[in-house]
């Protein structure tokens, strides 16, 4: 069985996280060894096995299209980190 | 006084109905109790004291009119800092939501409001509920209040810990992959997790949506089905909760129905304590002697149960953390100078080293170079380790194995060893990954002083079942009545 090495600063990239160069060193082996401890799972046959995305059998539940009450623009806002004017503030995104 | 903090709620509740001590006075003492020990235990992140004795006030003047609305009406309760409360802090123990405040109820805060409850406070847990110690906390370390050199066990360990130091009789938690079951066994209390969709996860703040159920902590079985009692039932709200028949838990509790209980084999390696494997066996014996049939098991995929799961969970985590961006309600790095460097950065600062580890994993598994290796497999192996249970339950009722191989371990003992600390949830994880109730009974001490505790695991939709078999067990045996000395 092949051994898998983590591209970590390919992954973090992904995942929009900035690691420091103590967690660059430190987390692509823990999470290697965690990778070798998954491959076991190459042992089971799963020829013909339908995936399970959720344990209990769900069918999609269509409700009725009708408006409910709904948050205030304030109350919506009140956790941002920076608003004006009832919007959230960015640093601008287009030149 | 005497010791009232550790009254059942049964009793609490019928006190309250005789008038013999009111919500503001029960409230009061829990307050109480909880200045005395916190220092110690460090269960909780917040309180609300104001807000508790308003809610304890409007109880009694319920009670006096003759209006109590339920068995909790004017019982205090704690919740994981995990579920919305209106107007109170959520920070799920992330520094990511430090300054957060919950502009909504969940739907269980709802229903505990609808069922008078008060809500005194917010209890620790590790970091968005990854991890089993509660060490992963970006505040502080709850302590075992058997002993306060060990964790209270995790996620829930705040949870699990107020309700074993009397600083609450019911507190609420959340369970992915053992997060109250194996905090109630470390704690020497009890713990439920229900079946997926029985209760509704609206307003809990989401690690695998696939796998997470909210779930009642208690001092005994009987308290454990009257809190159940409030919180499961259908909402609209989440697309996943069930609109199934909900139960009278209490009226099956005391009842002793036939029952086959099956002894699955995987569950007893080499891996697990002698003194747990004696206390649950003498268990085992327990109800052999007392008309339940004993059957042995077997659930062959059980050792696929811990990769499925870390693949299944970190996937999910990956996607549902990706909300915390510094933009709209997290905490935002004061050190971006561009849009993009915002999500970086904010996320570099308030996540805690679990969390990225298990976001980073995550997003490897989902990437498309690897996802049929490792998601798509993992799925799949999910589906056989759900088929075990199918077939097993074919045969018998329900299946009783060891809640986690050993009793609660020390603080710092394996914080250091990612994969070894993801092995505490063996016998818990198979669990949610089939949708399953499971319920977790204290059963002894070890001769450190530690409780030990079994696990109950039931049919979709069967917790009166898994209530009335552990009622039996715990009305015989004293386990449930022994309090930890933490003051």
């Amino acid at each position: 069985m092949t051994a898998e090495h983590i591209d970590i600063n390919h992954i973090a990239a992904l995942c929009r996280i900035d690691l420091s160069d103590e967690e660059r060193k430190t987390l692509p082996g823990q999470i290697d060894a965690m990778l070798a401890y998954v491959q076991q799972l190459k042992a089971v046959d799963v020829q013909g096995v339908e995936p399970t995305l959720h344990a209990l059998e769900l069918s999609n539940v269509l409700r009725e299209d009708k408006p409910g009450e709904n948050f205030p623009v304030g109350t919506a806002l009140m956790n941002a980190p920076e608003q004006r004017n009832n919007q959230i503030v960015v640093p601008r995104i287009v030149e | 006084m005497e010791k009232l903090f550790f009254k059942s709620v049964e009793d609490l509740s019928k006190m309250l109905a005789q008038k013999s001590i009111s919500s503001v006075e029960l409230t009061r003492i829990f307050l109480q109790r909880i200045k005395t020990v916190e220092p110690k235990v460090q269960a909780f992140l917040s309180l609300d004291e104001e807000k508790s004795l308003r809610q304890a006030e409007a109880s009694d003047e319920r009670r006096s009119r003759g209006q109590a609305l339920s068995p909790l009406d004017g019982i205090p309760v704690g919740m994981k800092d995990v579920i919305a409360e209106k107007g109170q802090p959520l920070t799920c123990a992330s520094k990511i939501l430090e300054h957060y405040v919950s502009p909504y109820d969940a739907t269980v805060t709802e229903r505990l409001h609808r069922a008078g409850a008060v809500l005194v406070g917010r209890l620790n847990m590790d970091e968005f509920a990854m991890g089993s110690s509660t060490e992963n906390s970006a505040y502080q370390k709850t302590r075992n209040p058997w002993n306060l050199e060990y964790v209270p066990g995790g996620s829930s360990g705040g949870s699990a810990a107020a309700v074993c130091a009397g600083e609450v009789p019911l507190a609420l938690g959340s369970d992915t992959g053992g997060s109250i079951r194996q905090p109630a066994l470390c704690c020497g209390i009890t713990g439920l997790k229900p079946t997926y969709g029985l209760v509704s996860r609206y307003g809990l703040s989401a690690l695998a949506s696939s796998l997470d159920q909210i779930g009642p902590f208690a001092r005994n079985v009987a308290d454990l089905g009257l809190l159940l009692q409030v919180i499961a039932g259908h909402d609209d709200r989440d697309s996943t909760s069930c609109n199934v028949k909900i139960p009278n838990y209490s009226q099956f509790i005391t009842k002793q129905q036939p029952c086959r209980i099956g002894i699955p084999e995987e569950y007893f390696s080499d891996g697990i304590d002698l003194e747990v494997r004696q206390a649950i066996e003498n268990a085992i014996t327990f109800y052999r002697k007392n008309g339940y049939s004993i059957v042995d098991i077997s659930l062959p995929h059980t050792p696929y149960a811990v990769p499925v799961y870390y693949v299944v969970m970190t996937a999910e985590a990956s996607s549902n953390l990706a909300r915390f961006d510094g933009i709209r309600y997290s905490s935002r790095s004061s050190m971006a100078t561009n849009a993009t460097d915002i999500y970086f950065k904010s996320r570099e600062e308030g996540f805690g080293a679990e969390v990225k580890r298990r976001i980073i994993l995550g997003t490897y598994v989902l990437s498309s170079d690897h996802l049929d290796a490792y998601y798509v497999r993992a799925q799949k192996v999910r589906t056989r380790i759900r088929e075990d249970f199918a077939k097993a339950f074919e045969t018998v009722d329900v299946i009783l194995s060891p809640t986690s191989p050993t009793t609660a371990f020390k603080l710092g003992e394996k914080i250091n060893d990612p994969l070894l600390m993801y092995l505490s949830d063996i016998h818990t994880v198979s669990v949610n990954l089939a949708g399953l109730p499971g319920l977790s009974l204290p059963c002894g001490f070890s001769k450190a002083g530690l409780p030990i505790g079994f696990q109950l695991i039931g049919k979709a939709f069967h917790e009166s079942e898994l209530l009335s078999v552990a009622y039996q067990f715990e009305r015989v045996h004293d386990f449930v009545q022994r309090f930890p000395m933490v003051a």
